[in-house]
């Protein structure tokens, strides 16, 4: 019988495993008096932790943030009801942030905070209120199609020439708002015309923007359907800048849905209602100097007037942005249906 | 006392389910059905089972031909490539199947997704088939021999039949692993229910849809146990002839060493190789870092502290309930076990959610702690610790206890001095493995973790979801890395490192 001997080993190594990772979790309880806030962040870690910090370094408020996928975040929002321990939600997409006021989760900001982002950006109902904003792209890469070869509309993307060439991610939620806005804008048959006219014509699926983005710089796709910030994401990564990469952003023009302008936006939980740490919070996303930082960390447009973009973008006021109202694309059940039938995705 | 407290564990285990029937309640019976009746569910139905029955044959054959040709073979090497045949349980499926699909561009579907799947799953199937054959009694192989039956019968009249409950034990865990996996069918967009459920979520940001559809993959679950049950022998129990144990009877392999050698050592390329190879070469092509080595080393602490709080109360649940299974099995003892086995089968978000609603309107106080999350782990990995715990204990001649009973020893010390020394291999195997599981684990742990809290795979999640993928190699390298240990651990206790020479 040699095995207890050996259990032994394995209990012994589990103990040290043990003590080593009290000795990693020390010095987290420093739970003193000061003021602390809970924000939910569908927003990945990367992109707003700096922010965040420099945020409680300024003010002295500490933030105890969680991180997580917006889908599931905002699913948690919504299980945990008026029980949640949020403070703020931070949310990637303004259909997550129109799922949570629907169930009532979220204060009304003042109007002195909505007032800062201009109708376009923001709830009529003053329940959130955009961050930053997103436009989508058509991602080419510049070896494979020629810039006259671009197609005018994302309409023209259903065409014979275009078959098996185009990247689509039809469980991003980017994807779904712009079909939301083909739906708001020339009605739900055009909508229903043009999904399936997209899978007819060999759509090459993704799961994400990043993965399409990937493979048209490497040149095994020629274009896709993405965000504009991922090329900054990528250039980042890669050590260099978004003009020096193979994969190139092609805004369209004439007000095209395809070149929908979407919001990352914020929240205040009911409960938070009056906390003036949480509406500081807030007050600071909108600050210039954070809308800047954001251009410059996270590639994305700032919504407050006279703040500078992105330099490797058209700027925003100059974009030939689509009339769709960001409060209409609270209609999603419509828009999944579609997408559902489509046959996109399973 | 043993039924309560295994009715205890089993309750844990059912949170999930009394979550789906709440929420699918609500949903409302028309909703419901036009959920569920449609082409779409039966496709995916179908298809989830075809790519289940699919893996857990490649697992079968990988895993036991591995386990064979290093228990009971002279291959070269054999207790070398006995530990390379284990580590690929100790890469994450969505690791393996980022891999895959960066370095082959455009890799999806079924097949390769069945692939990547039974690459990181047939450690399920080696390491208890290889345990089972380096503990079988050579003396029944030789009985048979000396009766005169060839090589080829007695190793499919005896030595298969010995192993049976290892190989059927090791092909439910894979089949069931197939059921909940996202990140492979994710990665590599394999139509599963999985996938379908996760897509569902991110739709419009809809729960009822996405947990109607985890009620049918209940129902799956069910039938999948039921194809299990019905291939298992009933009351397959093999006593040892001889006393002590004795190292297997080995055939020798002759000319086809060499390659049998390469072909295990071809898929722990594929398997483990091709992980190192595509998190070096996203190293290389990147330029992210991680923050500071603090941070790393902070997030293993936390990913070691939180599958050290999750295998301690899996285990302590387990301990009963595999006790149960393996002294009074029955029709109650088997119901209890497949309740268990019926969250097992669920991805780890419908386990996470199941758990924020059970937080939020139960148990307040250890909403978002270490704690919960510990009881989400337990809810999806109990089966892992069960199926150890029984094994072992099933081993355990149960008369042993009986003479101590009998000398008038209470239940409380029998247990201490005889039941829980017979059985502490199994504990140790189950706790390693649901250690590793727990540590693995994304979606659960992304929901519940303690607010602020990061381990290495929801650092490696956040890296990787803003195409940082250099800075996320040292997190999953770390992951790969930690979570091997355990798998060694399994290993060894596995008995093909054994010596030649018996003690």
């Amino acid at each position: 019988m040699r095995s207890p001997r050996r259990t032994l080993a394995v209990a012994a190594s589990l103990v040290m495993l043990f003590g080593v990772t009290l000795t990693a979790c020390g010095g987290e309880d420093d739970t003193s008096a000061e003021k602390t806030i809970t924000v939910y962040s569908g927003r990945s870690e990367d992109l707003v932790k700096p922010i965040l910090d420099k945020f409680s370094a300024d003010t002295g408020i500490k933030i105890d943030a969680r991180y997580g996928n917006t889908a599931a975040t905002a699913t948690q929002l919504l299980e945990e009801g008026d029980k949640s321990p949020a403070d703020v939600f931070f949310s990637q997409d303004a259909g997550a942030l129109g799922a949570v006021a629907k169930k009532g989760l979220f204060a009304v900001l003042p109007g002195e905070v909505t007032a800062k982002v201009p109708e376009t950006y923001r709830a009529k109902s003053g329940e959130w209120v955009g961050v930053t904003a997103r436009a989508r792209v058509l991602v080419y890469n510049a070896d494979k199609v020629k810039e006259g070869d671009l197609p005018k509309s994302v309409f023209d993307l259903t065409k014979p020439e275009w078959k098996g060439k185009v990247g689509v991610a039809p469980t991003n939620a980017s994807f779904q708002a712009f079909v939301t806005a083909i739906t708001v804008q020339h009605g739900e048959a055009k909508a229903k015309e043009f999904l399936a006219g997209l899978k007819a014509n060999d759509p090459q699926v993704r799961d994400g923007n990043g993965a399409i983005l990937e493979e048209v710089d490497a040149g095994t796709l020629p274009v896709g359907l993405i965000n504009h910030y991922y090329l900054g994401e990528l250039a980042k990564e890669r050590g260099t800048t978004p003009d020096a990469l193979k994969a190139k952003l092609h805004f369209f023009e004439g007000g095209d849905t395809g070149a929908l302008v979407n919001v990352a936006g914020v929240g205040i939980l009911k409960k938070a209602a009056d906390n003036a740490d949480a509406r500081a919070l807030v007050d600071y996303l909108l600050s210039p100097e954070v809308q800047a930082l954001f251009a410059t960390e996270t590639s994305e447009y700032p919504v407050v007037t006279g703040i500078a973009g992105p330099t490797y973008v058209p700027a925003l006021d100059a974009l030939d942005v689509p009339a769709v109202d960001l409060n209409d694309l609270d209609q999603l059940e419509a828009t999944i249906a579609l997408i559902k039938d489509s046959g996109l995705v399973p | 006392m043993l039924l309560l407290l295994s009715a205890a564990a089993v309750a844990v285990a059912s949170i999930p389910l009394v979550y789906l029937a709440v929420r699918t309640s609500e949903a409302g019976m028309a909703r419901v059905l036009d959920e569920v009746v449609s082409a779409r569910v039966g496709t995916l139905a179908l298809r989830t089972l075809a790519l289940a029955a699919v893996v857990t044959l490649g697992c079968l054959v990988l895993g036991v031909g591995s386990a064979f040709v290093v228990v009971r073979t002279d291959m070269p090497a054999r207790r070398l490539l006995g530990v390379l045949a284990a580590l690929p349980l100790a890469v994450p499926t969505y690791v393996a199947a980022f891999a895959w699909t960066s370095t082959f561009r455009g890799l999806e579907g079924f097949w390769p997704a069945a692939l990547v799947l039974v690459l990181c799953s047939y450690p399920y199937v080696f390491l208890p088939v290889a345990a089972s054959l380096a503990g079988a009694d050579p003396a029944q192989e030789e009985i048979s021999r000396s009766l005169g039956r060839g090589a080829l019968r007695t190793f499919t009249g005896v030595t298969l039949r010995q192993i049976r409950p290892a190989v059927a034990g090791g092909g439910l865990l894979v089949a069931l692993y197939v059921l909940s996996d996202f990140g492979a069918v994710s990665i590599i967009r394999a139509d599963t229910f999985t996938r379908a459920i996760f897509i569902e979520f991110d739709l419009g940001f809809d729960r009822t849809g996405a947990l109607v559809l985890s009620s049918v993959l209940v129902l799956l679950t069910t039938v999948v146990l039921a194809a299990e049950t019905v291939t298992r022998s009933r009351g397959a129990r093999f006593a040892s002839l001889s006393s002590g144990r004795r190292p297997p009877n080995r055939v020798a392999l002759g000319a086809a060493r060499w390659p049998v050698v390469a072909l295990l050592v071809g898929v722990a390329g594929l398997s483990l190789g091709m992980t190192v190879f595509s998190l070096a070469r996203r190293m290389a092509v990147g330029v992210s870092r991680p923050g500071a080595w603090s941070d790393v080393l902070t997030a293993a602490g936390n990913s070691l502290w939180l599958s050290l709080a999750g295998a301690a109360l899996t285990m302590a649940l387990a301990l009963p309930l595999g006790l149960l299974t393996a002294r009074a099995p029955g029709v109650l003892t088997s119901t209890l076990n497949h309740l268990s086995y019926l969250s097992h089968a669920l991805p780890g978000l419908v386990i996470g959610l199941s758990l924020v609603f059970f937080g939020i309107n139960v148990a307040y106080p250890i909403y978002q702690t270490t704690w919960l999350l510990a009881l989400g782990y337990a809810a999806l990995f109990l089966p892992l610790a069960v199926t150890s715990v029984s094994g072992a204990a099933v081993q355990a001649p149960p008369i042993l206890e009986e003479t101590a009973r009998s000398l008038g020893k209470r239940p409380v010390t029998v247990f201490r001095t005889v039941t829980l020394p017979l059985t502490l291999p199994g504990i140790g195997a189950g706790a390693a493995l649901v250690f590793l599981t727990c540590m693995k684990e994304l979606p659960a742990t992304l929901l519940l973790r303690p607010t602020g809290m990061d381990t290495l795979a929801t650092k490696l999640w956040s890296n990787t979801s803003v195409a940082a993928y250099a800075a996320a190699a040292p997190y999953a390298a770390l992951l790969v890395l930690l979570a091997s240990l355990p798998t060694w651990l399994l290993a060894v206790r596995s008995g093909i490192l054994a010596k030649e020479v018996g003690p």
